[in-house]
């Protein structure tokens, strides 16, 4: 029998050249009273995909949250503990919010398009951040949508409502909206789980692609598009990491009996 | 193994390891067989070898394209994963065996009116006693969980290969003790050397079946005690 690692352990045993993204060490989190993250510490390499898996309330959409802080946007919601953006802290006190979210994008389960136009969708988040010539707007939205695979079935009508593209359409223009702001690491929250078999495989090519240049992290309830896009897997469970590492091995000779009875669904 | 929440598809991994059952007691039944009807000249009994080979070629149809609708059903992953392509590739090797011992069987009658072969069985009884107990542990243990157990099966697969050069000596003594062994002999040759691949599938599966336990392979270096090449040479 092979030696047993724990999640850390393994983490830690992935060869030290890898760049580190994010960096989570030690991290608790708090719905008021209710700790929903339990010393979570685990190391996401840039550049790559990293799925988060795990029951309803395991904490994986919580621990997504952390990484732009927009659980600050509730009252009695707080992390403990370190989660490092390139070494830098980001839940220190002196973390400018708003240059934080530009860094860490996130898209979310339902499309979310602003009710104006397509143009206008992309525009908008690209103008909170910089000021910039009207050409030169133009040409960023034209590059986010090539990024998110949907310029070549919106280009003539970058006029028309957001709210008038497919539901695939829509997600992607809010991976468009997310990737126009130049972020580091984009953050997933079951971006398919609403969308029809083509809608989804069109977003895990457009996943596939992001990854040269973005650190993406997705949390997704179908384990097999985390086990089609992602290179790490951690399974979670209440509020606990069970298990952290390389796809391949989780879904094929998982360590732990409670990561193999929840890939196999032979949970409760 | 805890149950899964869909009971069908327990339902249906069962289906796929009673299969892989059922073939390895066929495999078992078609070895013995086979081997005694050479050895006694049995033509019913090796016509019932042959039949039989047809039965074990259905079953392994049948196993495969389970195993296909279930992953194309319930897409399994980890220990279910393994154990449906484990079974796959167990079901092909037991499917060989059944066509080794058809072979051995079809050499019945071939021998003619040799000698009959049962005054050299000497060899060929102990190596096939070796043979038929490596078929009927590997899918016991697999059955088991054993993964201890198919690792000292797999290491037993020596002992069959040591047999089999043994025999191979005998065999030889006889036929220069006199040339008119030598039809006889010769189809026990085959025999023996269709029993020492049997010996080998047997290993391939002690392996599937140790992966599908484990989740690790077992290492590749594995003691190699065929001689017979090298007597050849020499």
């Amino acid at each position: 029998m092979t030696q047993m690692l724990s999640p850390t352990s393994i983490a830690a045993s992935r060869p030290v050249t890898e760049e580190a993204k994010l960096e989570v060490r030690g991290l608790n989190f708090f719905y008021d009273r209710t700790r929903a993250l339990k010393d979570i510490s685990l190391s996401l390499p840039a550049k790559s995909v990293t799925a988060f898996i795990g029951p309803s309330g395991c904490g994986k959409s919580t621990l997504l949250r952390v990484f732009n802080r927009i659980y600050e946007l509730y009252p009695k919601q707080r992390a403990e503990g370190e989660v490092l953006l390139d070494g830098r802290n980001i839940l220190d006190k002196g973390q400018d919010l708003n240059l934080l979210r530009a860094q860490v994008g996130m898209v979310f389960q339902k499309p979310t398009p602003f009710p104006m136009t397509i143009y206008e969708n992309i525009a908008f988040g690209i103008r909170l951040y910089e000021k910039l010539p009207r050409s030169e707007v133009d040409g960023r939205v034209e590059e986010a949508l090539k990024r998110a695979a949907l310029w070549t079935e919106v280009k003539d009508k970058l006029n028309a409502s957001g709210l008038s593209l497919s539901g695939g359409q829509q997600q992607r223009l809010c991976i468009a909206r997310t990737v126009a702001v130049k972020p580091e690491v984009i953050l997933l929250d079951e971006p398919a789980s609403a969308l029809d078999p083509l809608s989804t495989a069109k977003i895990e090519e457009l996943i596939d692609e992001l990854q040269t240049d973005y650190t993406i992290v997705i949390v997704t309830h179908n384990m097999q598009q985390a086990a089609r896009v992602s290179a790490r897997t951690a399974f979670m469970y209440l509020g606990e990491l069970i298990e952290f590492g390389d796809t391949e091995e989780i879904f094929t000779s998982p360590h732990d009996k409670r990561t193999q009875d929840y890939i196999t669904g032979r949970f409760g | 193994m805890t149950e899964h929440t869909v009971t069908a598809f327990d339902e249906d991994l069962k289906a796929v390891d009673r299969l892989i059952h059922e073939m390895s007691d066929l495999a078992a039944a078609m070895v013995g067989s086979a081997t005694r009807a050479l050895l006694d000249l049995d033509n019913p009994l090796a016509q019932r070898v042959v039949s039989q080979d047809t039965a074990m070629d259905a079953m392994q149809r049948d196993l495969d394209e389970r195993a296909i609708t279930l992953i194309a059903r319930r897409q399994p992953v980890a220990a279910d994963l393994r154990s449906v392509v484990g079974a796959i590739r167990m079901a092909a090797d037991l499917e060989r065996i059944g066509d080794l011992a058809k072979n051995i069987a079809k050499r019945v009658g071939a021998v003619g009116e040799a000698i009959p072969p049962r005054r050299f069985a000497h060899g060929i009884d102990a190596m096939t006693d070796l043979v038929l107990s490596q078929v009927k542990g590997v899918v016991r243990q697999y059955e088991e969980r054993d993964a201890e157990g198919l690792s000292r099966l797999r290491a037993d697969d020596e002992k069959i290969d040591i047999q089999y050069t043994a025999v191979f000596r005998e065999l030889l003594t006889y036929m220069m003790e006199d040339p008119r062994n030598i039809t006889a002999c010769t189809h026990l040759l085959f025999c023996a050397k269709n029993l020492e691949r049997i010996g080998d599938h047997v290993t391939n599966i002690a392996e599937n079946a140790y992966y599908i336990v484990t989740g690790r392979q077992l290492s590749p270096d594995r003691p190699k005690q065929d001689e017979t090449a090298i007597l050849l040479a020499e």
